[in-house]
């Protein structure tokens, strides 16, 4: 069963900033197991959409991913050269974007894109590849599939587009999907059928999911494991029920509050204090410390370590290694 | 002497290539409904474009008589709808029946609509006959022109790096050169002639369109569905073919409409200067200077071809406005 679908060590991606090069993500380290689906939560600006690009080495000019390894399925993705990097994309691992209003293409039909993805990494015939995007079609929700295929993308509304990204990104039958908050340009109700969506072809194809998202009610549907990311770096991990029933990190502990359905009814709504911090200008020992209601003596000056809190549930956090070598 | 045969057989490839544009896009709904739009907004402009093709193309297919059959010179369709002798002594006024200068009868009396020139050609028939220069010069100009633009504004554009700084730094420096003198220093090293003429004028009007296509490419290439082509794992050709170019095809439009009567004026001054091509209006107008002297004044000469150059240069405008409401991303969102 356990078998990597995706490992991710000591990665390391920089942007050129004012002083010299700065990490926008920070030695991160990610397990994902076949079938499993974990979800990467953190607030704009923490790193995780640039995490999800250097993972198929999509990272933007004029950033670079430093160091580290990425394997997927065990195929190191960063000594890849560039013809196998591009048979792996699509077919191993596949993407979806955050805006499906702006992710397809509008002067082709979506018909056409999906035959495209298809016939990409598989040599078929027009007429097959048509006919198995009409099949993606009805795999992923769409209805009048036959129809649909001909359609331009500005025929189709928010939560039609976002099917038929995920079917291109299915359409090579890959064996992980990360989906960078997929959700989010849609209104509530279709954000639901998408999440079903996601969970169900995840179920039947076996494949892993990696969720990117800032939505904690997402994540408490979806996802198995929860890591989150604060400042380009991971700061808690763990299982779905750990992380958000006994969160330990400070931050963890400051995003749950914040939702307002967890708030009591008329209660004030408690916020984390001041805001992300700038790639440029990371704080110094923990990065979280200047917003910390915990904060004590070594924070600002030691970068804490992981402290293994049982359960595969761990944080990097000062406070919480004191208490557990106490 | 084959010279007609040649310019025949351009004039036919550029309309096999018009037709076969026309058929590839009429087959996508986008640039269908774009078309139907067009017509509903401007269908007397595109009436008159249309009779002025209708004139260029009838003018464009020519061939010499069997020998001992009369003229052995080339002569077009458009020519043969006339009286092969349709020439008088020297200048006639419109609809007249008796020379201008002298009073000799004619030998067509009253069937010059717009009287003759110096040497009793019909002015009414140059004038028609204007039209497929007019329309070579601006068509074929635009098949030099604009794939040499998307070629070099797309490369740099989507390449940036040292090639982006190659294809600027040539852009900047045909931007820094007088155009004119430039066309002029062209067409002394390539001769004169219709192609030679055509040539020099696509080498100097890439640089505009090269830049708007740079611009746009390196907007289009940041785009998610370029982004998300590129986790597929498409190839970067094959994501500048499939996804940058058919993004770019409405900015083509829209320049080779509006360029057009650009290019059509510039051979106009061009044969102000004797640069020009023969038979074009700008030659006329050239040739009808001196008349303008004479006393009484001859006048039909040169308005008959101020007054064709106008009515395309105007019809063709006209369209081109409508062309770039319709296509224009921003004013196609308001209609959706």
């Amino acid at each position: 069963m356990s078998e990597r679908a995706l490992e991710v060590e000591g990665l390391v991606v920089t942007f050129p900033g004012e002083t010299g090069r700065t990490p926008v993500v920070d030695h991160l380290d990610l397990v994902l197991d076949a079938g499993e689906t974990l979800a990467l939560v953190g607030e704009s600006g923490c790193g995780k959409s640039m995490t999800a690009l250097s993972l198929l080495r999509l990272v933007p000019k004029p950033g670079r991913i430093e160091e580290g390894r990425i394997r997927i399925e065990g195929q190191d993705v960063l000594s890849l050269p560039i013809a196998d990097l591009r048979s792996l994309r699509g077919r191993r691992a596949a993407m979806i974007f955050q805006e499906p209003m702006t992710s397809l293409n509008p002067v082709h039909t979506v018909g056409a894109q999906v035959v495209e993805a298809i016939r990409l990494h598989e040599r078929v015939s027009a007429g097959e590849a048509r006919r198995r995007a009409g099949e993606l079609f009805a795999r992923v929700g769409i209805p009048d599939p036959g129809a649909r295929l001909d359609a331009y993308p500005h025929q189709l509304s928010g939560g039609m587009k976002q099917r038929v990204m995920i079917a291109i990104a299915l359409a090579a039958k890959p064996r992980l999907l990360i989906a960078d908050e997929p959700t989010t340009a849609l209104d509530v109700t279709i954000q639901a059928q998408i999440l079903d969506l996601l969970r169900d072809l995840r179920r039947d194809s076996g494949m892993a999911l990696l969720l990117i998202t800032h939505d904690l009610g997402i994540v408490n549907e979806v996802a198995d494991r929860v890591a989150v990311m604060y400042a380009g770096q991971l700061v808690e991990q763990g299982s779905r029920e750990a992380v958000l029933g006994k969160p330990r990190h400070p931050y963890t502990q400051g995003l749950l509050r914040s939702i307002p359905a967890r708030a009591a009814r008329g209660a004030r709504l408690t916020e984390i204090r001041g805001s992300v911090p700038s790639a440029s200008a990371w704080p110094t020992g923990c990065r979280f410390h200047p917003r910390c209601p915990i904060a004590f003596e070594p924070c600002p000056r030691i970068d804490p370590g992981w402290t293994e809190l049982g359960g595969g549930q761990r944080a990097r956090c000062h406070a919480i290694a004191r208490e557990f070598s106490a | 002497m084959e010279s007609h045969v040649w310019v025949n057989c351009a004039v036919a490839l550029l309309v096999l290539a018009a037709l076969a544009a026309a058929w590839r896009l009429r087959r996508n709904v986008l640039w269908r409904e774009a078309g139907r739009e067009l017509w509903r907004r401007r269908p007397f402009a595109l009436a008159i474009v249309g009779l002025y093709t209708l004139f260029a193309l009838l003018d464009s297919v020519s061939w010499v008589d069997a020998a001992g059959a009369g003229v052995r010179e080339p002569r077009s369709l458009l020519v043969r709808a006339f009286p092969a002798d349709f020439q008088e002594a020297s200048y006639s006024a419109p609809l007249a029946d008796v020379e201008f200068y002298g009073g000799e009868p004619l030998t067509h009396p009253g069937a010059h609509w717009l009287g003759t020139d110096i040497l009793g050609r019909d002015v009414f028939l140059q004038a028609l006959r204007g039209a497929r220069v007019a329309l070579l010069v601006g068509g074929l100009t635009s098949l030099i022109a604009i794939p040499l633009a998307l070629l070099f504004g797309v490369a740099a554009g989507y390449r940036g790096g040292w090639v982006d700084d190659v294809v600027v730094f040539v852009i900047s420096i045909l931007f820094a050169m007088p155009g004119l003198l430039l066309l002029i220093a062209l067409i002394m090293a390539l001769g004169r002639g219709p192609v030679q003429v055509c040539v020099a004028l696509g080498v100097t009007g890439w640089v505009s369109f090269a830049r708007l296509a740079r611009g746009e490419t390196l907007k289009l290439r940041e785009l998610d569905y370029v982004q998300a082509a590129r986790a597929l794992g498409v190839s970067e050709l094959r994501i500048v073919l499939r996804h940058v170019v058919p993004n770019l095809m409405h900015l083509v439009v829209i320049t080779f409409v509006l360029t057009f009567s650009g290019l059509v004026l510039s051979e106009a001054v061009l044969s102000w200067l004797g640069l020009g091509i023969d038979g074009s209006w700008g030659q006329m107008i050239d040739q009808a200077r001196d008349e303008l002297s004479r006393d009484p004044i001859i006048w039909w000469n040169l308005t008959a071809a101020s007054a064709a150059l106008f009515g395309l240069i105007l019809a063709v405008n006209l369209v081109g406005d409508a062309v770039r409401d319709v296509l224009d991303p921003r004013t196609l969102r308001e209609r959706a």
